[in-house]
């Protein structure tokens, strides 16, 4: 069994120092790997490299520090809780602590990935060692000063302290410590001592958010800049036979009419491909104009003509071809303990299910857009977009660039959910500036980002149980997904090594609709359909649901198969905490709960969903929600990803999806796809299992489990086990907001 | 193109722009007041509230050619400094989490405190219902519109 994950992390070089023109220290450090020789931290601070150094941390004169923070902000709250790990090793006081953005990374820059919940789990080390190796550092310098020796020196809030009780501030010494060695083995705070995390710290960005200043990408502006809106096929398996752009061009407004999808073709008729590509090689239409509104009417009028290329798939196609694959005999198995056909041949009981899940646009709030500028001395890109790294890589292929001349900036992203992953949106606004050689915005309507967007997947598990002598003997999930779901290590999380025979199967039907990671990749589903299967299990077993939980949990206790990536004690321990603060079992009459536990992102969560019917529409009234996540670095941002999670995935649950009809998506705006809105949102109640455990994701993992929550409510309401999602659209009722 | 004469936060702005142009888009293109967002240019999403005479509005759908002679408010101009008091509670509560969409949510609670200063719950809810927030920080908003409406009172 998994205790936890270990990060190779090199102190050695990790970080260099300089002495700024303009007065203070700069500190350059690398997470995740080593700086190279020779390499040293600018001494101007426009001058940052982030190709040399992926981070930086300026002291000023007067002790002041500014951040320059690596990970990309996509609401998470990265940016305000990694630059909160570096500030209490260095030990200042967060008043004094500016946070920006670091600006670009390209090929040093390992980990500048928004995605996965890992931010905090990877960064969590290296960053305390960088805050705390700089602390070690301005203290030397102060001992040196003094001429005492640096272990009877401490520093605490920004001031060093020696053995005469003299003071002397980080400002103070930063001239000299700058020129100090790197100290080695320079020891951590216990966490017990901790005085900024833990704290309740404001979002970093708060006061410009709340005054509307630019920080999106959609906000952003160059001199000169033109707009360009992409006419791409209306359906999956059309592609541009012809168009005619002759009203477009008489519009006042529209500068030109271009195609692209050369690049691209030639892209992959290079052999080339990156994880990050979604793109097809078909032309598109572009209109350039001097305004959003012109380049979007400019594109309504054009006129084209679309050819079949491929299958054109409607919703009702891919619900048979799944059933038929879950029914048949041909599956790539990803585990398999034990000997599941024997233990269902052996059963006295056996129950078997099947639960179905839509497509799921991501709908991130600011549609996808980016700014590129290309000229002959550089590619210029700024944006929203998670994956700045592959971005770089993609367009100086698509381009026929080389890299170091390929720079990308990033904004804050109006939401990521996983579409901001795939950069097709960067690599369209490239090839557009590469062809008229201007600095210009590409922006995607709502209409271009939902019918054109990169899916979660239509998934369909098939999940079956053997019970014999009252016991789970057996346990076989099957499934079938388009194009792609299940991953890696997802076949070792809960119920693995808790039933002896037990398999995952897996197939797939290759689609021509593009799909991709969705907010808790591949689990999202995937836990709400084994968690009502659990509830379901227990009935038919006879047994408490949350005992059948327990019960199963002791039997992987020390185990040896180091493949399990839960821990068990920890996932006890969140259900006993549900339970606890949920009045599990005493609610109201009228109230009805629904109970689900899952691991994901390596953090474990327990949740109860509490709700009432009204005239036959289940409200979801109250979540309580029990988390262990390691260490809660900034609780404050905790709550807001933990009860954001839960609420999203009620929303998805019940509310939305995403159908075809020959190839085009049924929905294409907020007025034909349901969003969860206030008046449907319960009030979630966060309780934390105290812990010095290393932090864990939290962007994630309350999403996946709550599905299943509001399902068992549902059933414990009405005795209907709902099966399909979204749930409404498989009750049949009239769906009914409350305030 | 003709051109229109706007009151924006008591600034006039004389610009030039087709006559269907939503004001959404001149805000943000012309007169480079990019706090008002857009999400789904129908109405449907509120992120590019504005207040006209005091009324939350879409921007979306209020075409430049209707919008003259309007006192229009936008996200800038809400306060001097950032300090109406629903911005002050967006910031105690620490609302936003991408906050994208935290512009429009704000014009719309402030434009309903106004005419509303002591809602129920329920109130709140239905006068908030029509703002999506993808990263589904209404428990968050809620509560804020809730510590506005108390500060104001």
């Amino acid at each position: 069994m998994k205790t936890s994950k270990q990060i190779t992390f090199s102190r050695r070089s990790f970080l260099k120092t300089s002495t700024l023109a303009s007065g203070g220290m700069l500190i350059g450090f690398n997470l995740f790997n080593a700086c190279k020789q020779d390499v040293v931290p600018p001494i101007d601070i426009s001058k940052l490299n982030f190709n040399d150094f992926n981070a930086f941390i300026k002291i000023s004169d007067e002790g002041k520090v500014t951040i320059f923070s690596p990970n990309p902000e996509i609401g998470q709250g990265v940016k305000t809780s990694m630059p909160m790990i570096i500030a209490e090793e260095l030990d200042v006081p967060w008043d004094d602590v500016y946070v920006q953005q670091g600006v670009l990374d390209t090929k040093n820059y390992q980990r500048q990935v928004a995605g996965g919940s890992q931010s905090i789990r990877f960064g969590w080390e290296p960053l305390r060692q960088t805050g705390a190796t700089a602390k070690q550092m301005l203290i030397n310098a102060a001992a040196a000063k003094w001429g005492v020796d640096a272990s009877e020196c401490t520093a605490k809030l920004g001031n060093i302290t020696n053995a005469k009780g003299e003071t002397l501030s980080y400002g103070d010494v930063v001239k000299e410590a700058a020129v100090l060695e790197v100290p080695e083995g320079v020891k951590l705070k216990d966490p017990k001592n901790f005085t900024i995390i833990g704290k309740s710290i404001s979002n970093v960005d708060i006061d410009k958010i709340t005054t509307g200043k630019p920080l999106f990408g959609l906000d952003y502006k160059e001199e000169g800049m033109v707009y360009a809106s992409v006419l791409r096929a209306p359906a999956f398996g059309l592609k541009l036979e012809s168009f005619d752009a002759t009203a477009t061009k008489a519009m006042p407004g529209v500068i030109d009419v271009i195609t692209i999808g050369e690049k691209v073709r030639k892209y992959f008729e290079d052999g080339k491909n990156n994880w990050s590509v979604r793109l097809n090689s078909n032309d598109k239409v572009v209109v350039i104009a001097n305004s959003t509104w012109s380049a979007i009417k400019g594109k309504k009028a054009i006129k084209a003509v679309w050819n079949t290329e491929s299958n054109l798939e409607s919703t009702e196609f891919h619900d048979k071809s799944l059933i038929e694959l879950l029914e048949g005999k041909t599956f790539n198995t990803m585990r398999s303990d034990g000997n599941v056909k024997k233990a269902f041949a052996e059963a006295d009981k056996v129950l078997e299910r099947t639960y179905e899940s839509p497509f799921l646009p991501h709908n991130c709030m600011e549609p996808m857009n980016f700014f590129a500028n290309v000229t002959d001395e550089k590619v210029h890109l700024v944006g929203p977009v998670q994956t700045p790294a592959a971005a770089a890589t993609v367009v100086s292929d698509l381009l026929g660039r080389n890299i170091d001349d390929v720079h990308v900036e990033m904004t804050r992203m109006g939401g990521g959910f996983g579409r901001r992953l795939y950069g097709d949106f960067a690599y369209e606004a490239a090839e557009i500036s590469n062809a008229i050689r201007k600095p210009v915005k590409m922006i995607s309507t709502r209409e271009d980002d939902m019918g054109t967007g990169v899916y979660r997947p239509a998934i369909k598990y098939k999940i079956a149980a053997s019970i014999k002598d009252g016991k789970l003997t057996g346990y076989h999930l099957k499934e079938a997904a388009i194009n792609s779901n299940m991953y890696g290590l997802i076949p070792n999380f809960f119920p693995a090594g808790a039933v002896e025979n037990y398999q995952v199967d897996v197939v797939n039907y290759k689609s021509n609709i593009t799909t991709g990671a969705w907010r808790a990749p591949y689990t999202n589903f995937l836990a709400s359909a084994e968690q009502s299967f659990f509830d379901e299990l227990a009935g038919v077993m006879g047994v408490d649901r949350i005992q059948l939980h327990l019960d199963l949990l002791q039997k992987v206790k020390g185990t040896s198969d180091e493949r399990i990536q839960y821990n068990p004690e920890r996932l006890e321990g969140v259900i006993k905490l549900v339970v606890d603060k949920s009045n599990w079992g005493n609610t109201k009459e009228g109230v009805y709960q629904g109970f689900s536990v899952y691991y994901c992102h390596n953090t474990h969560v327990a949740e109860v969903a509490d709700i009432i019917m009204d005239k036959g529409v289940p409200i979801v009234k109250k979540v309580t929600c029990a988390v262990d996540c390691g260490i809660v670095v900034n609780p404050l941002g905790a709550l807001n990803q933990i009860k954001g999670g839960v609420i999203d995935g009620i929303g998805h649950a019940m509310y939305s999806e995403l159908t075809f009809n020959k190839g085009v998506p049924q929905s294409d705006n907020f007025d034909s796809y349901q969003l969860i809105r206030m008046g449907q949102t319960p009030e979630v109640d966060v309780h934390f299992v105290e812990s010095i455990e290393n932090p864990t994701g939290l962007g994630e993992p309350t999403l996946p489990p709550i599905g299943a929550a509001v399902a068992n409510a549902i059933y414990a309401a009405t005795g209907k086990r709902l099966t399909k999602q979204p749930y409404m659209n498989n009750m049949n009722v009239e769906e009914k907001i409350i305030g | 193109m003709p051109t229109f004469n706007l009151k924006i936060n008591n600034e006039t702005h004389a610009v030039e722009a087709d006559m269907d142009t939503p004001l959404l888009w001149v805000l943000r293109d012309q007169i480079n007041l990019v706090g008002t967002k857009y999400g789904c240019g129908i109405g449907q999403c509120g992120a590019c509230t504005v207040h006209v005479d005091g009324v939350a509005t879409r921007s979306c759908l209020l075409q430049i050619s209707q919008a003259e002679g309007l006192n229009i408010t936008t996200i800038e101009g809400l306060s001097e400094n950032g300090n109406h008091p629903v911005q002050e509670a967006w910031k105690d509560i620490d609302v936003p989490q991408c906050g994208y969409c935290q512009s429009g949510q704000i014009m719309t609670a402030s434009a309903f405190l106004k005419r509303n200063p002591s809602p129920s719950s329920s109130e709140i809810r239905n006068a908030m219902h029509g703002n999506i927030c993808r990263c589904a920080s209404y428990n968050s908003i809620e509560k804020a519109v809730k510590v506005a409406s108390e500060k104001l009172s």
